[in-house]
């Protein structure tokens, strides 16, 4: 594969970049984080002064080449400035989610024998503590935040700021090692190591060197014109290659400033106050924004709701297509205008997303309603689809050639190749070195030419040219008849109503399709509220028959779309219970990106998955679940059966050629 | 009982200091009523100083004592060496005793930062006329007091709420904003009553951290009441324990659980 070993003007490394910056945008902003009420904000230049100071910390803490690094926080400045000291003193930042257990951390930071880590304050000092017994090359811990732990043991224990003023007091002694080590690096130099999150098995270490960052950062900003002006809000989990990509690698390569929120909770107010030009949520984030729009438009007078709807129906009509610059009479074009000036525009002011120029959406599909209600207020939001093995972009969609139901066209640079199977691979300069100690697993996804196996089953749609994808490839499975089975993609459909936040399908090898369904809290609840329904629990909203009802039809609506697609109209749902819990990360329900991790629920509910097929009508069952900080309890309930309707198929529809 | 001059360092090492206060031989009454039957106990600079007791058992009361709220018929409270005459509320809380209530007392019309500000009107020195025209000294003042505020609540983690009214929010936030506006006064004793009556253990986790993180980090005396046991028995230095108006134990959280009248109180006694 032919790859230039050479980086354009000499940037071969996000050091380099950031030196790069610091004289090109000395005084332009490059971090920004509320606190105390108010944004702090840090320059270019004030920001290569401070992971200078902090580099030269962590080499007389005695950081060596080659050593891995944890940073484990939200997103916050300190984190950044910490990946890019590691880098600049030749060390290996590996960023952990920062709501791992204990347990989760252990592994990870065992798997590549961290002899550092930078955290951010008690929470996750105590967790390190907990399990520093097993880690036997770990070291130092360095935390940001310093409450509570005044009383702890500072052998081993530093606060960041004492770490860089160290860092300033040595500088004359170690400035010289610091800039040998930092031009050292190169396209080849490992950039940063980011777990997986493990949908199945435990996490693997994928191994980014800094060709595979810049390169992809460089050609999806070209893609998208991204400049030194955008504004971004940092707050998906740094431990996930898309923050990387987008707060380190792009924020590196265009200049342009990354924003920190307060604190996880003010996330939407401090969206709104900045007001990102460039923004990335995965669809959930979208859908729940959307239900919140739609629960306050419901609770709104009789005018206000008229005058709602009559603008977003127009809005539907005109606004995706005034979006991709496709003809539009001036009527209507003067209408939609009429609608920005007095709902949309303030609309998408409150959402926070008045500036948004190009947003994205990934990593699960999004609903056709939901990608086209932001569509139509005006947003440019489009898909990509990526993955942390390809440095994030595998497919883009071009501005003007957006849908819905596809991810849009191979990102520039990148190859695609769908193999018989039906399993996508692609090749690009994006593409990761291997995962870090295990060579078997890297040689079963990246071959010696350099495709890699992405693990999702889909197609190129031959209208548009775009990839389609449909399922997860180990996922696509048969039924007892032999058709294939498409779990994802039925429950996509049902997620895409408000009140289902998560659904599981079964049917691998058997007679017919099943669910589990977990509704939305918020969608439920706020209809109970409007309906005088009274509840108590989650599990009792969950139990109540309206609430069932409800269900049942939504799962019907979705059997008769099935039904209309000859491929996977066997895929319709003959029976589902709503579950009495929610699924969750910390019972092992769902990886911590909230992935559904299909082999757990069966085994975990297999009491549930039985009475699915043996035709009971309801089920008590007890399960066991763990609080936040690691205690286990146990809940039980008695859950309904429901028989949903399927529309036959299988008999040949002659009745319609008469 | 320790000397009053020397202090003593509690197991986490925390260093206690000497009596800050000192209630002398308290009796309450409300007519008929004896609330408070002479009780007497100390508190030491830094320490965590629960009260506790069945319902009824005059905790409120205490603490309504010590905040000025009732003065007691006979005995004397002693304040940083010297015998406090009677007061009324604001005067203890210009002497540095700050409160949260059992029944939130928040003003629910009013933002989660207007209700802070409102515990550094002690610091607050600015005429009327000043603070209407809003020109150097008020507007200087609102600045300084605004900082210390966005500090608590960064403190207590409620940045998320800082703008929404009080009555809008739910009870266990509503407890950390009150416990924010006490924390905005300085003061040198907290009184907390009942911080963590009508939580769930999540709540109750929180907070007890919040408790912990303010003794540590700000060194101030705190002086609760509380029916949890667990609670009181994991965060508190030293117990107070009450029944019907009379003290029936004083110690360390292990010695007041051994005590076989506490026991008796909390458990009933056995009819033989």
């Amino acid at each position: 594969m032919a790859q230039s070993s050479q980086a354009a003007d000499g940037l071969a490394s996000i050091p380099a970049l950031l030196q790069r910056n610091a004289t090109r945008f000395a005084d332009k902003p490059a971090y920004r984080e509320k606190q105390y009420g108010i944004w702090q904000c840090w320059t270019w230049a004030q920001t290569e002064k401070e992971i200078e100071a902090l580099a030269l910390g962590l080499i007389n803490l005695g950081v060596n080449e080659g050593d891995f690094v944890a940073i484990i926080g939200r997103n916050r400045p300190y984190f950044y400035w910490s990946m890019v000291a590691a880098q600049s003193v030749g060390a290996i930042p590996v960023p952990v989610y920062q709501d791992s257990a204990a347990e989760e951390m252990a592994y990870v930071m065992d798997h590549c024998g961290a002899r550092f880590a930078v955290v951010e304050d008690q929470e996750q000092v105590d967790k390190i503590i907990e399990i520093q017994e097993r880690l036997h090359q770990f070291e130092h811990m360095i935390y940001v935040d310093p409450r509570g732990l005044r009383k702890y043991d500072h052998h081993k224990l530093h606060e960041f700021s004492h770490v860089q003023k160290q860092g300033r007091a040595a500088h004359d002694e170690f400035i010289t090692d610091l800039k040998a080590r930092r031009e050292k690096l190169d396209y080849d130099s490992t950039c940063v190591m980011l777990y997986t999150s493990g949908t199945t098995g435990k996490p693997k270490g994928v191994v980014l060197s800094n060709r595979n960052i810049i390169e992809a950062s460089r050609s999806s900003s070209e893609f998208d014109r991204l400049t030194q002006s955008e504004e971004v809000l940092a707050y998906l989990p740094m431990a996930w290659v898309g923050d990387f990509i987008f707060s380190i690698g792009q924020a590196y390569w265009c200049g342009f400033c990354v924003n920190c929120p307060e604190s996880a909770d003010t996330m939407q107010t401090d969206l709104r106050e900045i007001g990102p030009t460039y923004y990335f949520a995965p669809p959930r984030v979208f859908e729940t924004q959307l239900t919140n729009v739609m629960i306050r438009m419901e609770d709104a007078g009789r005018f206000k709701k008229w005058l709602f709807h009559k603008s977003m129906a127009h809005a539907r009509k005109v606004g995706p297509a005034i979006l991709d610059g496709k003809a539009v009479s001036a009527v209507d074009r003067f209408k939609y205008w009429l609608g920005d000036l007095f709902i949309f525009g303030p609309l998408k002011d409150t959402l926070g997303l008045g500036r948004v120029r190009v947003g994205y959406t990934a990593g699960e599909a999004i609903g056709p309603e939901i990608f086209d209600f932001y569509r139509s207020l005006g947003i440019n939001l489009k898909q990509l689809y990526g993955q942390t093995e390809a440095s994030v972009f595998i497919t883009l969609q071009p501005d003007g050639e957006v849908r819905s139901d596809t991810v849009g066209v191979a990102a520039p640079g990148v190859e695609l190749r769908i193999a018989d199977t039906g399993e996508v691979f692609y090749r690009s300069p994006g593409t990761f070195e291997e995962y870090y100690k295990n060579p078997e697993s890297t040689a079963s996804t990246k071959d010696a030419e350099g495709w890699v196996a992405t693990g999702d089953a889909g197609f190129i749609d031959a209208e548009s040219g775009h990839l389609r994808i449909i399922d997860r490839a180990k996922d696509v499975g048969q039924m007892a008849d032999g058709k294939m089975f498409a779990p994802k993609y039925v429950e996509n459909k049902l997620k895409f109503y408000p009140n289902i936040l998560e659904s599981v399908v079964f049917g691998n090898q058997r007679e017919q399709c099943t669910a589990f369904i977990n509704i939305d809290l918020n969608a439920v609840g706020n209809w109970a509220e409007r309906n005088n329904i009274g509840y108590a629990s989650y599990q009792e909203l969950a139990g109540h028959p309206k609430v069932l009802e409800t269900i049942r039809t939504h799962v019907e609506e979705v059997n008769r779309s099935l039904a209309e697609d000859p491929m996977l109209a066997h895929c319709q749902v003959h029976r589902f219970l709503v579950l009495h819990k929610e699924l969750d990360a910390d019972d092992g329900e769902m990886t911590r990106t909230r992935k559904v991790r299909r082999g757990v629920i069966s085994e975990k509910f297999e009491d549930l998955l039985g009475a699915l097929y043996d035709g009971s009508t309801e089920i008590f069952t007890t399960t066991e679940v763990t609080y936040e900080d690691g205690r286990k309890g146990s809940i039980s309930a008695t859950l309904k059966i429901i028989d949903a309707a399927v529309v036959p198929v299988g008999t040949p529809e002659k009745v319609a050629a008469e | 009982m320790l000397d009053a001059s020397e202090g003593y360092t509690t197991e986490d090492g925390r260093k206690i200091g000497a009596v800050v206060m000192e209630m002398k031989n308290i009796t309450l009454r409300f007519g008929g009523v004896v609330a408070i039957q002479d009780i007497s106990f100390d508190v030491r600079e830094g320490e965590i100083r629960a009260i506790i007791g069945p319902n009824g058992a005059g905790k409120s009361s205490m603490l309504n004592v010590i905040s000025g709220f009732y003065n007691p018929q006979e005995g004397e409270v002693w304040y940083k060496g010297a015998k406090r005459p009677p007061m009324k509320p604001y005067q203890v809380a210009q002497q540095g005793i700050a409160r949260t209530f059992q029944n939130i007392a928040l003003f629910e019309g009013m933002t989660v930062l207007d209700n802070v500000m409102t515990g550094r009107i002690r610091q607050m020195k600015a005429g009327l006329i000043s603070q209407a025209i809003w020109k150097g000294k008020a507007e200087r003042e609102e600045t300084e007091n605004r900082e210390f505020v966005e500090k608590i609540i960064d403190f207590l983690e409620i940045q998320h709420i800082r703008k929404t009214p009080v009555g809008r929010l739910p009870y266990g936030l509503k407890k950390r904003v009150e416990l924010a506006r006490a924390l905005a006064a300085e003061p040198s004793i907290l009184l907390l009553d009942e911080p963590m009556a009508g939580m769930n253990v999540e709540e109750k986790e929180d907070m007890s951290r919040f408790v912990l993180d303010v003794n540590d980090e700000f060194g101030t005396t705190i002086v609760l009441i509380e029916h949890d046991m667990g609670v009181v028995m994991d965060l508190s230095d030293r117990v107070v324990v009450m029944d019907y108006g009379k003290k029936i134990g004083d110690g360390s959280p292990d010695e007041v659980r051994n005590n076989q009248a506490v026991i008796d109180a909390y458990l009933g006694v056995a009819h033989d």
